[in-house]
């Protein structure tokens, strides 16, 4: 399974989605392939089954396959895992 | 790499900003004192928030400011400013912000053991409220050192 977690610069805050993305999959048992980028390089997300991000970037990623999760809070694990287990379970 | 390390002249405590704008560019002056950035880092990493909206807002109360790697970025480095008023980013969720950390990375693909460590400090729910509440540049530097 691709992830990809997707913010503006690529570096910082998709960073930190893709730490606690995978502690969050690991803890849940699921074997998935989280990747970080940015909006310039969106094709990377073509083939992903979920992209995680934040509210403001929604409308940019457009249409796409993928299940589009929206995470406030990066740090809460809680609610990466309430929201990944619902994309996934 | 690990996090950067967060030497004095990088953390101000207790400062005042009149806006969002205000708070990145001290968060910004820390990264200049501290020889990671030159000034014009603090304009890209506004520039990223006008772009895209303030998405860097990313836990109640907190910001990280960033921007790409470029040439504004001298080495890597982060910033920490805490307000004594909190600002508004207009974040639906997360504002209003009293601390904003800057972040600098040389080459983005080096970032990811930074990112994973400032993680381990922020997955502790309390670190942002002992953060807002430090009275000292080595409360500070506890804090984000995992050690308090």
């Amino acid at each position: 399974m691709k992830i990809v977690a997707i913010c503006g610069a690529g570096i910082g805050s998709s960073g930190i989605l893709k730490v606690n993305a995978e502690r969050v999959l690991k803890k849940l048992d699921i074997e998935a392939e989280v990747t970080a980028v940015h909006l310039d390089s969106l094709e990377m997300a073509n083939d992903a089954q979920v992209i995680l991000t934040s509210a403001e970037f929604v409308d940019r990623i457009g249409k796409t396959f993928a299940d589009v999760i929206v995470i406030e809070n990066f740090f809460d694990t809680n609610e990466l895992t309430t929201k990944l287990e619902a994309s996934l379970g | 790499m690990p996090l950067p390390e967060l030497p004095d002249e990088a953390v101000e405590i207790a400062a005042t900003a009149d806006d969002w704008r205000g708070a990145v560019r001290l968060a910004g002056d820390g990264l200049v004192r501290s020889g990671a950035a030159t000034p014009a880092y603090a304009d890209e990493m506004i520039r990223m928030i006008e772009e895209h909206g303030p998405y860097v807002v990313i836990a109640p109360g907190l910001a990280l400011a960033h921007a790409r790697p470029g040439p504004e970025v001298l080495g890597d480095g982060l910033g920490v400013v805490t307000l004594a008023e909190p600002v508004n980013f207009g974040h639906p969720h997360n504002d209003p912000v009293s601390v904003v950390l800057a972040l600098a990375i040389k080459t983005a693909d080096a970032h990811l053991a930074a990112v994973a460590d400032l993680a381990n400090v922020f997955n502790d729910s309390n670190a942002i409220q002992a953060l807002a509440a430090a009275t000292s540049v080595a409360e500070v530097q506890a804090i984000m050192g995992g050690s308090a």
